[in-house]
């Protein structure tokens, strides 16, 4: 098995399968934490969205996001957009809703200083607004990756065009069990990596420049 | 007539058509220059008119202006100074003092000079560089105190800014306060519950009643004010402060505790600063 994990690796089967997951990750988690940091603004901003989007947001929330893929085949076709689709709708919604009680956390005092100076509108939210709830927002994000790296190997494991998830499919079929443990193994570490490595820094560094932890 | 409020009210949306007024026809005048301090007690609305003056919130009924033009939005003119310090904990302390300038669009060279003068004069030039959680509670007002200044504002509005300091730090800030104040000329409306603290800094001190919160009397202190150490006429002007509150005091305690409680006159220790004898 190791072999095959080191062949997989330097042979590239592995490799490939790996950049090709990733990078749809990546696409499918920036649109994602845009989307959410969007609609998040709308619902802080307007009391008829949270009224009714926010309530929305919160049902849609509590659907594991493979439950989604019937629909987007049927809509984009079993590819390379459906699982994309999957991926990005995994995650919108945790970050929506953290974004929300980011911004709706911000302490009035915060606000009322950058209007006593005369920060309004687009200046109050970029200066104010955001860099306060930029803890939320990590956390908000952390949660949307976990979501969309489990929607990924879902729908990569169903849909096609290569990825991780396929290349198990793929050890299935071939009886190769070598590799499909393999793959888990990589599946794992890079979980471990990002979660671990990438957010726990972020968090802590932020932490620590806050005066939260020291 | 500097800044002038003419009949201000406000209420407040209670119920659907319950309405709680706060405020109610607030006049009075403050000159340019002048250090004024409004005492009253809890809830009577002191906080909500230095809101009124500074634009955050509106009133109801009334005028309110500022060098004959009228007051509508929070502006950099009329700057507060809040009871919590209010700085961002994600920026550094010369980038808090900094906020203010370069949303006026000040060059970034120049705000940031300003910003360090500023610092130094309040003798914080070593913590440009810190964020604000690494600063002590007396130097996080200090910082919060020149984050308003260094706007060069008209009217510097201070809302119980030194009630949350120990004892020791708020008579170093009275101390400097005044300082900065003879140096800038600027215009302080200093809101407090502390009667001595009005006394000493102020040169007039406005005493509010309560429910609605309405201008009761006025005093105009007589005396040089190095804004720590109490003499005879001001320690004189506290009682008559006291006195004059006292009404107002048990109006409150009343509403509170239900109407047989009896409050006795002079049941009240004076003070806060707990220094036995200090009248002697």
């Amino acid at each position: 098995m190791l072999e095959t994990l080191f062949t997989g690796i330097t042979g590239g089967q592995i490799t490939e399968a790996m950049f090709r997951s990733i990078g749809r990750l990546l696409f499918g988690f920036i649109i994602a934490s845009t989307l959410g940091l969007f609609l998040g603004y709308l619902i802080w901003r307007f009391k008829i969205v949270d009224e009714t989007l926010g309530f929305l947001v919160v049902a849609l929330q509590s659907i594991p996001s493979i439950v989604w893929l019937p629909l987007a085949i049927v809509w984009f076709g079993l590819g390379e957009t459906a699982i994309l689709f999957v991926v990005t709708i995994g995650a919108t919604w945790t970050m929506t809703m953290n974004t929300t009680s980011g911004f709706k956390n911000v302490p009035t005092l915060y606000q009322r200083v950058a209007k006593t100076f005369g920060s309004s509108g687009f200046h109050l939210l970029r200066t104010v607004i955001i860099p306060a709830s930029v803890p939320q927002i990590i956390s908000g994000m952390r949660l949307a990756w976990a979501f969309s790296w489990r929607a990924l190997m879902a729908g990569e494991l169903l849909g096609a065009g290569g990825g991780l998830g396929h290349l198990l499919e793929t050890g299935r079929s071939l009886g190769q069990m070598d590799l499909v443990i393999s793959v888990m193994i990589i599946i794992a570490i890079i979980g471990t990596i990002i979660d671990n490595v990438v957010f726990t820094k972020l968090d802590r560094s932020i932490q620590k420049k806050w005066g939260l932890s020291s | 007539m500097y800044l002038t409020l003419k009949g201000v009210e406000k209420s407040f949306q209670h119920n659907t058509n319950d309405k709680l007024k706060v405020l109610d026809d607030i006049s009075f005048d403050i000159e340019k220059g002048q250090f004024v301090s409004i005492v009253g007690p809890s809830g009577c609305g002191k906080s909500t008119l230095l809101y009124l003056i500074s634009g955050l919130d509106k009133a109801t009924k009334g005028k309110i202006e500022v060098a004959g033009e009228p007051v509508n939005n929070p502006g950099p003119d009329r700057v507060v100074v809040f009871q919590e310090d209010g700085l961002f904990p994600w920026a550094t302390v010369l980038d808090n003092v900094m906020y203010g300038l370069l949303l006026k669009k000040t060059p970034k060279k120049e705000a940031e000079q300003k910003a360090k003068e500023m610092l130094k004069l309040v003798h914080l030039s070593n913590y440009a560089g810190a964020y604000p959680h690494q600063l002590s509670g007396g130097m996080k007002h200090r910082v919060s105190i020149a984050r308003a200044l260094v706007m060069d504002p008209d009217i510097l509005l201070m809302d119980e800014p030194f009630a949350a300091l120990d004892e020791q730090t708020r008579m170093t800030l009275h101390h400097e306060l005044l300082e900065i104040w003879r140096r800038t000329k600027v215009t302080v409306l200093f809101v407090t519950h502390n009667i001595r603290e009005a006394v000493l800094l102020s040169q007039k001190v406005i005493v509010m009643g309560t429910r609605p919160g309405k201008i009761k009397t006025a005093f105009t202190v007589q005396t040089t004010q190095d804004g720590v150490t109490p003499d005879s006429i001001t320690l004189d002007l506290e009682q008559k402060i006291l006195a004059a509150l006292e009404e107002e005091m048990e109006k409150v305690l009343r509403e509170e505790l239900g109407d047989d409680y009896s409050f006795k006159t002079g049941s009240v220790h004076r003070d806060s600063s707990g220094d036995m004898g200090s009248g002697i």
